[in-house]
């Protein structure tokens, strides 16, 4: 669960008693580590506190700052996307405090992130890329405010089952899981506000929650944000044959993750 | 071989837990089964006390915690569906209490059944503060719930040990924000207030909340005392 936790999985591979020794040396200087995470919040980890850890603590270290680099190029995306169509003027007056928030979420989310990747973990957080919204022509998001909407609901379904799925990979870091729980469940807020926007609206018949791997309205090319949506059976246990309830309403109360590959496959249709 | 010998005891635990999600696939019936395999001493499972039930330690408490949590959100739209609000709603906000209703149902007979002879009891609720027949009374109580469910489990998921689990809660805590953002749009509509400051911080992010501070909320509404004494701390 936490960095110690690891530590103890791990194993001095060795009959040495002096590396046995660093290896419970730098267990310890975790277990401190450990304490003081959970006295300071997460904006006030003293800067550098990490490069002061044992040289087996890189390694992890730099997985997380893979994980969040990653994340942090999804929100950069977003921020982008809802920045350009707040300017556009596509988006309904009636609507613009809704997406000037949301603008707001992924903004503070992408500061937050190259806070944490710069002066946390002593990385270095990607720069923000080129994007394209029109996905090579197909798209046009920043004069129809249909397909603003439509896309927006693309980004954030996609948003939160990339979250999830790191969910593993940063668990180590407790202070670095909790931060990325509190992205996690601000993105699926986002994503149930924009999909029962798009329904009111007349575009869609969607719910605020994903019904099997329906894309509902959206263009064919969204389907890989929805694939495997439609899973029923979580640990281990069939939920429709449990409780007798629908697939379509047991599939809603579950939201499905993505791997990195498959999210990058998505974002890659909005890379310049 | 030798290594063996040297390996620190979490190592020995852990294989045993990753070992044991292997018979996870096992269908329904065996549903009962699928925690089985954690009985090392740090998670116990002491399903309840003489008043009252006891969440237990380890991952187990974690999931009897979110499992009492889903029976007050299941026995709550229960209740709902039964009431004068839900007669005279909109179709959209019938449609909105039903799904709620079926969701949080499966969740909370998910729990049950993943948790088997380690599950806490049947928990007594006490709406009696809500009016049933009143939209306002009905969504400021969903409103509650919802938010606390979503700080809960953002809250726990630090604690959980088995990366599957916290997957599992991972699944579930972001249909709840969902639930939350539209429930906060039906009370607040086209406003901001679905992912409200009062949530959600200057970084971006949503507030979480400890176990003290989720059963403490959810007090109002079970009347069975729940012991969390041996949740995990750190």
């Amino acid at each position: 669960m936490n960095l110690l936790k690891l530590l103890d999985t791990m194993c001095p591979d060795t009959n040495s008693s002096e590396e046995k020794d660093m290896f419970f040396s730098r267990r310890e200087a975790f277990r401190q580590f450990g304490d003081l995470s959970k006295k300071v919040a997460m904006a006030a980890v003293p800067l550098g506190v990490l490069t002061a850890l044992p040289k087996v603590a890189k390694a992890d270290t730099e997985s997380l700052i893979g994980v969040l680099n990653y994340a942090l190029t999804l929100e950069h995306l977003e921020y982008r996307y809802y920045q350009m169509g707040v300017e556009s003027g596509v988006i309904d007056g009636a609507d613009l405090n809704i997406f000037t928030k949301i603008r707001d979420h992924e903004l503070a989310h992408v500061n937050f992130l190259t806070e944490v990747i710069g002066n946390v973990l002593g990385g270095m957080p990607v720069a923000e890329p080129e994007f394209d919204f029109t996905a090579g022509g197909n798209f046009s998001p920043f004069m129809d405010y249909p397909t603003f909407l439509a896309l927006a609901q693309a980004f954030e379904d996609t948003g939160v089952r990339a979250y999830k799925g790191q969910a593993g990979n940063v668990m180590e870091s407790d202070v670095v899981l909790t931060a990325a729980l509190s992205i996690h469940s601000v993105e699926a807020r986002h994503a149930s506000m924009v999909r029962r926007l798009r329904t009111k609206k007349g575009q869609d018949t969607v719910k605020g929650w994903i019904t099997n791997a329906s894309i509902g309205s959206l263009p064919a090319a969204t389907q890989a944000i929805y694939a495997g949506e439609d899973n029923v059976t979580h640990g281990g246990v069939d939920v429709t044959s449990l409780t007798g309830i629908d697939a379509a309403a047991v599939s809603e109360g579950w939201d499905e993750p993505l791997n990195k590959d498959q999210v990058l496959g998505i974002a890659s249709l909005f890379l310049a | 071989m030798k290594n063996e010998l040297i390996k620190p005891k979490g190592l020995v635990t852990n294989t045993n837990r990753r070992n044991f999600l292997k018979f996870g696939t096992m269908s329904v019936a065996g549903a009962g089964l699928l925690l089985m395999g954690c009985n090392d001493d740090e998670d116990m499972m002491p399903p309840t006390m003489n008043e009252g039930v006891k969440l237990g330690s380890g991952d187990i408490g974690i999931l009897n915690y979110a499992y009492a949590l889903e029976q007050l959100e299941a026995a709550f739209y229960a209740t709902v569906m039964t009431g004068g609000y839900f007669a005279n709603a909109s179709a959209e906000e019938k449609t909105i209490m039903g799904d709620l209703e079926k969701h949080e149902r499966a969740h909370r007979e998910f729990f049950k059944a993943a948790l088997g002879e380690a599950a806490i009891a049947d928990l007594e609720v006490d709406f009696s503060s809500i009016d049933f027949n009143d939209r306002a009374s009905v969504l400021g109580a969903a409103k509650t719930f919802e938010d606390l469910g979503v700080a809960a489990y953002n809250g726990a998921g630090q604690f959980i040990e088995n990366v599957d689990y916290l997957l599992i809660a991972g699944k579930i805590v972001s249909v709840e924000a969902r639930h939350a953002a539209a429930i906060r749009d039906l009370i607040n509509p086209g406003s901001d207030d679905f992912a409200g400051d009062d949530l959600i911080d200057s970084n971006g992010l949503e507030r979480t909340l400890n176990f003290t501070e989720v059963l403490t909320a959810a007090s109002t509404y079970v009347t069975t005392p729940i012991d969390f004494s041996q949740l995990p701390t750190s």
